[in-house]
C-alpha cells in the first residue's frame, strides 16, 4: 500500500494550478520546469519509457491505460516518409472535467516540456496539441508558452540543447465532444469531419496521416518531466498498487468549496471532500450520489462512495470508474432523474452519427429519460430503457455509445424505486388496482 | 494464409481477408448494409457483428476485422443474434416503414434483413425523425427519411466516380446525406448510387413509381451505348423494357454502368419507326411492307453492284453479316462503318484494339491519353484509369483539350506534333514505368495520330512480357465486329463516295451527313426516327438492340452476346429478316431462314465470333506514316446525346440540358 494522502505541498507536481504565479517561461523555470531538460533526454528513449513504466503512470484521460506501455508500441525506427507523431489531447469536453484547462492556463510549460520528452521517448518528429475549440484563453496561453519555448531554443532544431529536433504545433478544435476520442481527433487534425476511425489499425500502427501516432492526455504528458526528475519510485510511492501517483481531482456540485486539487491517488472520498471541498453541502447525511469520473461513468450512491478509495480499481469495484477524476457531487436536493436525463441529452447532442447504435440509440434513450423524468411512462419502460442501453453498449465504433449508456445503467441500478415512484405518482398517486 | 474456424468449420482464407469474407467463404451469410466489396470499409452500420475469439467479450464488426490465424468465429450464437436484432431495431425506429409506397420494396436490403432480424412490434413510442429530401439532379430521386446513413453513396462518389459531391451534414441523429449545395451530381455514373443504396433513399428518378420488381422478367443483354460492351440486364414488363441494370462482369463493367446505358430505356418506346415509309415528292408517306420491299428490290436490281451499305454505331454482328451477304450477292464490297469519315489503318486489328484489356488498365503505372476523353467515350474505362491513379498511384498525361476526367491529369498540350517530341518529364516517366500505356481516343484517330502513337509503342516498349500497353478507344459498339466482318474501306467513307453508288443502305447510320451521296437512293433501315430517317428515300423499320439476339465485340476484342428482351413495335421487324426477304425478291435468296442459321453462317465465315470471350489479336502493328500535327477535336460533344436512341430519350435530354448546357431546374415541392 502506498501513501494515500494527504499530499504534502513539496510533492505537488502542479505548483501553479491556481495561477497565483505567472505562467510565463521565467516563472515556470523558477518553479523548476525546463531545468536541464537535455539531461533527461540524454537518458535515451528506452530508459525514459522504462522510468514511466516503473512509475505506474496510467493515462489520465479516463481509460487509465498504462502510459509507458502505450509509448512502447511505437516503432523504434520510423520508416522514411512515415515519421512518428505525438498527439496531445487537450480537447477536454467531458462534463465535470476541468483539469487540463488549468494546466493550459497556468502551467503550460509543464506540458510543453513533457511533449518534448515524451516525443523524444517515442521517436516522434513532432507533436500536435489539439485544444478544445471553446478554450480561447487556454489556447492563447499555450500558444504563448510554445512561442516562448521556440524563442528560448527549447523547441525546434536541437531542442533544449539535447541535439534532438522537435516541433510542436497547437491546433484548435471546433467544439465537438467526439473529437476528444483519439481517432476522431486524428480525423479532425487531418481536416476531416470528426468521426472515430475503425480499430484496428490502432494509431500506433497508422494514425495521423497514416503515420504511427500516440495520443495522450494533457495531464499524462505534463507529469512526465517531474516523474523523471524525482524518480519513478517517488511517483509510485503514492496510491494503491496499480493506481500509483498523484492526480488532479476536480470537485464540482453540492460541496461547499468546489475546486481542482492535486492529491494522491487512492485517497478516500471522505478525506478528499473534507480536506479540499469544505464538506458536502448540508452535511454527509445530505449526500445523495456521486458521479466520480465525469459524466460518462455510472453514478455511485452515497453509502457506497463515502469511504471508497478514489482510484481506477477502487471505483471499478463499485461499478463505476475514475475516468478523469471529475467528481460531481449531488446532494438530496438533486432531481437525479433530471440530472441523468440532461447527461443523456448531452450524448445525444454530441453523437457523431456515424454508427447505427449510437446515432439512433442516444436519441431514443434521451427521449425515454425525459418521459421517466416526468413519470410519463410505464414500469416496463424502465426495462426497455435498460435493454436499449445494453443494445448500444459495446456495439459501437468508439466508446461514446458506452458513455451514453453507463449513466443510465447506473441510475436504473441504484434509483429504480425513484423511477417507479414517479410513474406511480403520475398515474394516480399509487399503484393502480386491476379491474375485476 | 490464416487458418480460421467459422462455426466449427476450419478453413484457410486468403491473406488480407476480413472476418466477413472468411464467413462468406465458409458459406455463412452475414447481414450488412454499409459494407460493399468494391468500396472502402466504413464499418458504421454494425449489422455484420460476429463473435470472435480471441478478442474482447463483445461482438465485433466482421467487415472491418482482419482474419487472423487461429481465430474462432461464431456467427450463430445468441449474443450475435441479439446484437444484430438490436442494430436492426435501431435502424428501424426512425425508418418510415413506408414499404408499400417505396420503389425499393421487393429488392430492399433493409426489408429483407428485417425479415430475419426484425421484431414483429416496435418498442419505439416516440415521434419518428423526418428528413428533407435533397436535390441530386436528373437521375437520382431522394427520399431521405428512409436513409440509414450507410455512406455507400458517399464512398462511391468519391472512390469510384471520382466526383466527391455527396457528403454528410450535421451529426448524431440529425446526420443527413446531401449533394454538394444540393446541385445536380456531375457524374455520368450517378445511377449507380441508387443501385448501391440498400434502402429506398436514393432511387432512379426517371423510373419512379413505374414498376415493382416482382413484375419484371429479366433478360441478359449487352450495352451498345459505347464500345465497352457493359453487361446489362433488361427488366421487361409485357412488351416493354422498363429498366436496365448492370450485370456483374469483373472483366468489363464490374457492377457499374453509365447513366446513358441505364436511362436510355425510356427511348425504346418513343420516336420509334413502326411502319415503312417511302418518300413521294419530297415527303415521307406511310406504306406497307409489300410495297416497301418491292421498292427495295427494284432499287437493288437497278443498282446492280453500285450499292453501298453503311453500318450505324449500335449494330450487332449478325445484322452486319446479313447485310454484307446481300451486297455480296450484288457483287459489291462497299461496306463501311465509320460514319464520321475516319480512315485509320485497319490492316491489323490489334493496332486498333484496347490491348491492355479494361481490367488490365487498372494495373498501368504511366498512361498517355492521345486525343481522348475516356470519361465520355467509355465511362467504365475511365473508372479503371481512376482506379489505377487512386490505388496504384499511376501518372496520367494527356494530349488534347483540357478536360476534367475525375482524376489528376497532366495535360501537356493540344498539338499532336508533341507525339514526336514529348517533354522530358513524360519521357522519364515512361522510361521508369513497369506497365506503361498509351490510349488513343477517337479524337486522336480522326486527327491521324495512330501512326505516331504506334511508333511510341515501339520506342516506349509498350508491348512486353505479359503486357500490351497500346490501346485504342472506340465509341461505336459495332466497330470491332464491323472490322472483323470487313466493314471498312481503305479511305473510309470517302472511298464509298468516290465509287458513287446508286443505292446506299443506311443501317441505323444516323451520323452520316445528309449532304453525302446526293445522287443515290438512300434506304434507312433502323429503329428510331432520327437523322438518318429524315433524309432517306425509303425507311424500313427494324429492331432496336433490345429486340434481337446479337453478337457484339467490344473495344478490347471481347465477343459477347445479348439476348432478345422484347419484340419490335408495330410492323417493325428484325433487320436480318428484311435482307432475307428482299434477297428472295431479287432471286438470290440468302442461305439462312432462321436466326440460328444466320449466326452459324456468320461463325463459319468469322470463327472468332463464335467464341464468347477475348479474341486473340496477334500484335503485328502496321508501319504507318508517323507525322501527326494539329490540334485534336473530340468527336463527342454531348455525352448524353450520342446516338439515335439517346436522342429520343426524354431523360437523356433532361441530363443534357442540366449537366451539359448548365440549365438549372427548380423542383416542384411535393
Amino acid at each position: 500500500m502506498g501513501y494515500t494522502g494527504p499530499l504534502a505541498d513539496k510533492d505537488r507536481i502542479f505548483t501553479n494550478v491556481y495561477g497565483f504565479q505567472s505562467a510565463d517561461l521565467k516563472a515556470a523555470q523558477a518553479r523548476g520546469d525546463w531545468d536541464n531538460t537535455a539531461a533527461l533526454i540524454a537518458l535515451g528513449p528506452d530508459k525514459i519509457i522504462d522510468e514511466i513504466k516503473a512509475s505506474g503512470l496510467r493515462g489520465r484521460g479516463g481509460a487509465g491505460f498504462p502510459t509507458g506501455m502505450k509509448w512502447s508500441f511505437m516503432p523504434k525506427e520510423p520508416k522514411p516518409g512515415k515519421p512518428n507523431f505525438l498527439v496531445i489531447n487537450a480537447d477536454e469536453s467531458e462534463p465535470g472535467s476541468c483539469k487540463d484547462r488549468e494546466i493550459l492556463r497556468h502551467d503550460p510549460h509543464k506540458l510543453v516540456e513533457g511533449a518534448l520528452i515524451a516525443g523524444f521517448a517515442m521517436r516522434a518528429r513532432a507533436s500536435y496539441i489539439y485544444v478544445r475549440g471553446e478554450f480561447i484563453e487556454e489556447a492563447a496561453a499555450l500558444e504563448r508558452a510554445v512561442k516562448e519555448a521556440y524563442a528560448a531554443g527549447l523547441l525546434g532544431k536541437n531542442a533544449a540543447g539535447s541535439g534532438y529536433d522537435f516541433d510542436l504545433f497547437v491546433h484548435r478544435g471546433a467544439g465537438a465532444y467526439i473529437c476528444g476520442e483519439e481517432t476522431a481527433m486524428l480525423e479532425s487534425l487531418e481536416g476531416k469531419q470528426g468521426r472515430p476511425r475503425l480499430k484496428p489499425p490502432f494509431p500506433a500502427g497508422a494514425g495521423l496521416y497514416g503515420c504511427p501516432t500516440t495520443v495522450n492526455n494533457v495531464e499524462s504528458i505534463a507529469v512526465v518531466p517531474t516523474i523523471l526528475r524525482r524518480g519513478a519510485s517517488w511517483f509510485a510511492g503514492f496510491g494503491n498498487p496499480k493506481n500509483e501517483g498523484t492526480k488532479l481531482f476536480q470537485i464540482s456540485g453540492h460541496v461547499n468549496t468546489p475546486c481542482v486539487v492535486e492529491e494522491t491517488m487512492s485517497i478516500s472520498f471522505r478525506e478528499l471532500i473534507e480536506r479540499h471541498a469544505g464538506g458536502i453541502r448540508g452535511g454527509w447525511d445530505n449526500l445523495l450520489a456521486v458521479i466520480p469520473g465525469g459524466s460518462s461513468v455510472p453514478l455511485v450512491p452515497a453509502a457506497e462512495i463515502m469511504d471508497a478509495p478514489m482510484d481506477f480499481d477502487g471505483l471499478k469495484a463499485l461499478g463505476s470508474g475514475l475516468g478523469t477524476a471529475a467528481i460531481i457531487v449531488m446532494d438530496k436536493s438533486t432531481d437525479i432523474v433530471r440530472a441523468i436525463s440532461r447527461i443523456s441529452y448531452f450524448y445525444k447532442h454530441e453523437s457523431c452519427g456515424q454508427c447505427t447504435p449510437c446515432r439512433e440509440g442516444t436519441g431514443w434513450m434521451w427521449r425515454i429519460m425525459e418521459r421517466l423524468r416526468d413519470g410519463d411512462a410505464s414500469v416496463d419502460m424502465i426495462d426497455r430503457l435498460h435493454d436499449v442501453t445494453k443494445q448500444v453498449e459495446g456495439h459501437t465504433i468508439c466508446a461514446l455509445g458506452d458513455a451514453a449508456a453507463w449513466p443510465i445503467q447506473g441510475l436504473i441500478r441504484h434509483f429504480r424505486p425513484e423511477l417507479e415512484r414517479r410513474i406511480a405518482e403520475r398515474n394516480g398517486g399509487g399503484m393502480l388496482e386491476a379491474a375485476e | 494464409m490464416p487458418k480460421v474456424t467459422v462455426d466449427g468449420q476450419e478453413l484457410e482464407v486468403p491473406a488480407g481477408a476480413t472476418v466477413l469474407q472468411a464467413c462468406e467463404l465458409a458459406g455463412k451469410e452475414i447481414p450488412r448494409f454499409c459494407y460493399h466489396e468494391r468500396l472502402s470499409i466504413a464499418g458504421n452500420c454494425r449489422m455484420c457483428l460476429v463473435e470472435v475469439a480471441p478478442g474482447p467479450p463483445k461482438p465485433q464488426a466482421s467487415c472491418a476485422l482482419p482474419a487472423a490465424d487461429n481465430q474462432v468465429i461464431r456467427t450463430d450464437t445468441a449474443m450475435v443474434k441479439k446484437a444484430r436484432e438490436g442494430v436492426m431495431e435501431f435502424l428501424l425506429i426512425n425508418h418510415p416503414l413506408d414499404c408499400p409506397i417505396c420503389d425499393q420494396g421487393g429488392e430492399c436490403d433493409l426489408q429483407d434483413q428485417a425479415m430475419a432480424y426484425g421484431r414483429s412490434m416496435s418498442r419505439f413510442d416516440e415521434n419518428k425523425r423526418s428528413v428533407d429530401d435533397k436535390y441530386m439532379g436528373p437521375i437520382i430521386k431522394t427520399a431521405m427519411t428512409r436513409c440509414i446513413q450507410c455512406t455507400r453513396c458517399v464512398r462511391f462518389a468519391e472512390e469510384v466516380a471520382g466526383t466527391p459531391e455527396v457528403g454528410l451534414l450535421y451529426r448524431g441523429e440529425d446526420l443527413q446525406i446531401t449533394a454538394y449545395l444540393e446541385r445536380a451530381l456531375t457524374s455520368e455514373l450517378s445511377g449507380n448510387l441508387a443501385d448501391l443504396c440498400p434502402v429506398g433513399a436514393l432511387l432512379q428518378k426517371p423510373q419512379i413509381f413505374e414498376m415493382r420488381p416482382w413484375e419484371l422478367r429479366k433478360v441478359p443483354g449487352i450495352d451498345v451505348m459505347d464500345a465497352v460492351g457493359s453487361n446489362i440486364r433488361f427488366d421487361t414488363r409485357g412488351p416493354q423494357v422498363m429498366r436496365i441494370l448492370p450485370r456483374i462482369n469483373e472483366d468489363v463493367n464490374e457492377e457499374w454502368i453509365s447513366d446513358k446505358t441505364r436511362h436510355h430505356a425510356d427511348a425504346l418506346v418513343r420516336n420509334r419507326l413502326d411502319r415503312p415509309w417511302v418518300r413521294v415528292e419530297g415527303k415521307l408517306q406511310a406504306t406497307d411492307w409489300a410495297e416497301a420491299l418491292q421498292i427495295f428490290a427494284d432499287k437493288l436490281e437497278g443498282a446492280g453492284s453500285d450499292v453501298a451499305a453503311i453500318a450505324g454505331d449500335l449494330l450487332d454482328a449478325e445484322t452486319m453479316f446479313a447485310a454484307g451477304k446481300l451486297l455480296e450477292g450484288q457483287g459489291s464490297t462497299l461496306l463501311e462503318g465509320r460514319q464520321g469519315g475516319m480512315d485509320y489503318d485497319v490492316s491489323s486489328l490489334a493496332a486498333v484494339a484496347f490491348n491492355s484489356t479494361i481490367a488490365g488498365i487498372e494495373t498501368a503505372d504511366v498512361i498517355l491519353l492521345v486525343g481522348s476523353n475516356p470519361r465520355w467515350e467509355a465511362p467504365l474505362v475511365n473508372t479503371r484509369i481512376h482506379k489505377a491513379v487512386r490505388r496504384g498511384g499511376a501518372q496520367v498525361f494527356a494530349i488534347g483539350p483540357m478536360l476534367d476526367l475525375a482524376y489528376p491529369v497532366t495535360n501537356i498540350g493540344d498539338d499532336l506534333s508533341l507525339l514526336g517530341s514529348l517533354p522530358q518529364h513524360v519521357l522519364d516517366a515512361f522510361a521508369g514505368a513497369q506497365r506503361p500505356a498509351v490510349i488513343v481516343g477517337p479524337g486522336g484517330l480522326a486527327a491521324g495520330a495512330l501512326g505516331a502513337s504506334l511508333s511510341l509503342a515501339a520506342s516506349f516498349n509498350l508491348v512486353r512480357d505479359g503486357w500490351n500497353g497500346f490501346n485504342v478507344i472506340h465509341t461505336a459498339a459495332s466497330r470491332m465486329a464491323g472490322l472483323l466482318l470487313g466493314w471498312a474501306q481503305k479511305g473510309g467513307l470517302a472511298d464509298i463516295e468516290a465509287a458513287s453508288p446508286k443505292l446506299v443502305l443506311l443501317l441505323g447510320a444516323d451520323e452520316v451527313a445528309p449532304t453525302r451521296f446526293p445522287g443515290a437512293f438512300k434506304i434507312y433501315i433502323g429503329h428510331h426516327g432520327d437523322a438518318g430517317a429524315r433524309h432517306a428515300d425509303l425507311v424500313l423499320p427494324a429492331a432496336a438492340y433490345t429486340e434481337k439476339h446479337g453478337t457484339y465485340v467490344n473495344l478490347e476484342g471481347r465477343v459477347q452476346r445479348g439476348e432478345k428482351a422484347s419484340f419490335p413495335p408495330g410492323e417493325a421487324r428484325e433487320d436480318w429478316t428484311i435482307f432475307r426477304a428482299v434477297s428472295d425478291l431479287v432471286g438470290r435468296a440468302l442461305p439462312f431462314d432462321r436466326f440460328d442459321q444466320l449466326r452459324a453462317a456468320m461463325i463459319a465465315q468469322v470463327p472468332e465470333l463464335g467464341r464468347e470471350g477475348l479474341i486473340d489479336l496477334p500484335w503485328s502493328p502496321p508501319s504507318l506514316a508517323e507525322a501527326a500535327t494539329g490540334s485534336v477535336t473530340l468527336p463527342i460533344k454531348n455525352f448524353y446525346l450520342t446516338n439515335a436512341i439517346a436522342r429520343s430519350s426524354p431523360t437523356m435530354h433532361r441530363c443534357s440540358e442540366e449537366l451539359v448546357e448548365g440549365r438549372t431546374f427548380a423542383e416542384a415541392a411535393e
